[in-house]
């Protein structure tokens, strides 16, 4: 094994060094950022109010102004204009929208409900509908409750917000504030980032195997190491390349929030902490929640798991991948072959989907357990809390798994990457890993 | 002296296909050793087997005497004929990687490098990506990553497919002073062109038997058909020379009106003089040779089984 460190150093340092890497590990947190940021912060710009007529024939809006996003006009008075001179006075203006609201013969107020009006240059969009649909709902629903003798401000009264707090408790009477919604973003994200991860670094060791083999450099390093040598070489050099990324990505990610809630949060956080400490509950803003929450997750446990999970998971991917690489001459090719490796990686992120829901249901556990799901769907599970024995009993499976995936892969791979020119089958596969 | 690498009973059979039977080889050291058969002989499995690529699935190797082991394929140098370079990586760290996987510092490695790339004049080449490299350049890049190590034993899996004439001159030469400087050269071939010039023994296996083994001159002796090349001068229009019973003339031709030449085949007993005399009887010799068939014949006509061999 005296080589495998030069082939490692090799495999590392090109790739390292590539400029797509620097790219890749610094752009790519900004990118998956900004594809979460960017349209909230886009929904929150400032829009011009948008401009509605409004033909109220039974004066049930009873002239109010709008919101900040939709301002109403009333042309009157109501009785005055009939629907056809207001769609032309419409036409003639640059507003945004015509809102007609009609009388019933008899007044009915479920009479007009279902016969208002909007009219539009273009289609009227859903925000504006459905705010004026909540006016008149409302108005409507006053009525009602005034033709019955009850005071609507009564009503108003009795509303009541209802926030329940969620806590884990544990056997030692700790608790801690839980976070469903967190947990369940962290565990997806953990499933995705797995999911590439593996598929990335994975696929480029059957690339590199199929550089080696296409540029007929293989038989070169051949006759100094073993194949072995050379696929573990080549497997432990990239699966170095994506923990370097992995690290940096958390070490920013990092320094962004740590950065971001000292410089924007940090006093009322200060404030906050005080507070609890005192044993008081403050109202806290959805950004402090957010903070608290962060904070409740067993991070140690993830990025741990996630390194073991990645790590472990990889080697048995990306053994199979160099397997595929070294049975055939040419990318095109490799199709056939990674049906199967494909398979049980695209399924396990399906089944993930699933253990968000039920992250210890029965599916959630034999998925966590076969070695081929178990790096995504336990990844899934981890922010959930698993049972000590199922955790360890996945991982030592795992390893199981990778040891037989790159003992049978390193036999595929010492017959195929001096075999040219010959399309493989599954047969002749099988024909090297019994030689 | 004994041979660097000797090769006893060696077989490798692919399932129903036998590459190689029985074969048994010597390399002398220091010498350049031509190993030739047609495509698909067995000479690649053969080579494979001596760099430990694949197993012999019977018989041994000995290295200097003793069996080869994993540590001696850093002795080897090894060119295939399936050959290449990374082609995103630097010429000079790229010659560094092969020479340290077969065991070399880096620092020995480098500087062994320069001294190469001084001698092949393409210092300025150390940073040039192997992309930007024409084919012929990264061929002496190749070259110069299989010997850079000093190998003793080197071997040269079709060392000129490829090449252009200059390279393949350059590297003939290059060839034959590591031979002076006492590295044992193994390279097979299935053209015969260069073999006369460049190797003092050779092998010819055929259909996975060695079926030839020898110095080039004894090879081509054995294979003698008793072919005389003989010329003569004589006044023109003379008689032409009474040939004795048995002999065959191959070829008559007149350079000029006074100076003839012929090729003929000799029979069993019959001596020089006898062929000698009838043209002394009409004119003066000028030249008179015996025609040894060359490696290319008898490389042919064994392959195409028209000689046994012996």
């Amino acid at each position: 094994m005296s080589h495998i460190g030069s082939i490692v150093g090799r495999e590392y340092s090109t790739r390292v060094r590539k400029r797509s890497f620097l790219i890749l590990t610094i752009v790519g947190p900004i990118l998956m950022a900004a594809v979460g940021i960017l349209p909230i912060y886009l929904a929150s710009l400032p829009e011009p109010a948008r401009q509605v007529i409004v033909l109220d024939k039974p004066g049930l809006l009873k002239g109010q102004r709008g919101n900040a996003d939709v301002e109403l006009r009333y042309l009157g008075p109501p009785e005055k204009f009939e629907l056809e001179e207001a769609k032309k006075l419409f036409l003639q203006t640059e507003e945004y929208a015509l809102l007609y609201i009609p009388t019933g013969s008899d007044s009915d107020p479920d009479f007009i409900a279902q016969r208002v009006q909007i009219y539009g240059r273009e289609d009227v969009s859903l925000n504006v509908k459905s705010y004026l649909e909540e006016q008149i709902r409302e108005a409507i629903e006053s009525e009602k409750l005034r033709a019955q003798g009850v005071d609507p401000a009564l009503i108003a009264q009795t509303k009541t917000q209802v926030t329940i707090h969620s806590f884990n408790l544990a056997e030692d009477g700790k608790q801690e504030q839980s976070s469903v919604e967190l947990k369940m973003g962290v565990s997806f994200l953990s499933a995705i980032l797995m999911y590439i991860f593996i598929f990335l670094f994975g696929a480029q060791v059957m690339t590199g195997v199929l550089e080696e083999k296409g540029s007929r450099v293989v038989e070169v390093l051949i006759s100094s190491v073993r194949p072995f040598e050379l696929m573990m070489g080549k497997i432990l050099g990239i699966g170095a390349v994506g923990l370097t990324q992995f690290a940096i990505w958390i070490v920013l990610t990092a320094v962004l929030y740590i950065g971001f809630t000292t410089l924007f949060l940090g006093d009322r956080l200060e404030a906050l902490r005080t507070a609890q400490e005192a044993g008081q509950v403050l109202e806290s803003g959805g950004l402090q929640n957010l903070v608290d929450m962060v904070e409740s997750l067993n991070l140690p446990l993830l990025l741990g798991g996630f390194v073991f999970f990645f790590l472990a998971g990889y080697l048995l991917y990306s053994a199979l991948f160099a397997a595929v690489g070294s049975a055939v001459d040419n990318p095109g090719d490799t199709q056939q072959f990674m049906m199967p490796i494909t398979i049980p990686i695209v399924a396990a992120f399906a089944v993930s989907t699933q253990v968000i829901e039920h992250p210890d249901g029965a599916l959630a556990f034999w998925f966590s357990m076969i070695p081929l799901t178990s790096p995504i769907v336990m990844m899934t599970r981890l922010v959930f809390g698993v049972p000590a024995w199922e955790l360890i009993l996945s991982m030592v499976l795992l390893i199981l798994g990778f040891l037989g995936t790159t003992w049978m892969a390193g036999r595929i791979y010492r017959s195929g990457i001096l075999m040219y020119g010959k399309k493989a089958s599954w047969a002749d596969l099988w024909k090297w890993i019994r030689n | 002296m004994e041979p660097l690498l000797s090769i006893r009973g060696l077989k490798k059979r692919y399932g129903a296909h036998t590459a190689l039977d029985g074969i048994d080889l010597d390399l002398p050291q220091a010498e350049v050793f031509g190993l030739l058969g047609p495509n698909g002989a067995g000479k690649t499995s053969l080579i494979r087997i001596i760099n430990r690529i694949l197993e012999a699935d019977e018989g041994h190797i000995l290295f200097q005497g003793r069996p080869i082991e994993a540590a001696d394929v850093r002795r080897i140098g090894y060119m295939p004929e399936e050959r290449g370079l990374y082609q995103k990586m630097e010429v000079g760290e790229q010659a560094v990687y092969f020479a340290r996987l077969k065991g070399m510092t880096e620092a020995a490695a480098k500087t062994a490098l320069k001294e190469w790339f001084e001698r092949f004049s393409i210092e300025s080449w150390w940073k040039k990506k192997v992309e930007e490299l024409s084919k012929g350049m990264a061929q002496k890049v190749q070259f110069i990553a299989t010997v850079v190590h000093r190998p003793e034993l080197i071997i040269l899996d079709e060392p000129f497919s490829g090449f252009d004439p200059v390279n393949a001159d350059l590297v003939k030469e290059e060839i034959l002073r590591l031979s002076r400087e006492g590295a044992t050269i193994l390279f097979s071939t299935h053209r015969m062109e260069s073999v006369e010039s460049l190797c003092s023994r050779i092998a010819l296996i055929d259909r996975s038997k060695l079926v030839i083994q020898g110095p080039v001159g004894e090879v081509r002796k054995r294979y003698r058909e008793h072919v005389y090349r003989l010329e003569w001068s004589a006044a023109a229009g003379g008689p032409e020379p009474h040939w004795p019973e048995g002999i065959e003339v191959l070829e008559r031709a007149e350079i000029d009106p006074r100076h003839h030449r012929v090729r003929l085949r000799l029979p069993e007993g019959l001596s020089n003089s006898d062929v000698l005399r009838p043209v002394l009887e009409v004119g003066e010799p000028l030249f008179f040779e015996e025609v040894l068939p060359s490696i290319h014949e008898i490389f042919v006509r064994t392959v195409a089984g028209q000689i046994q061999p012996l």
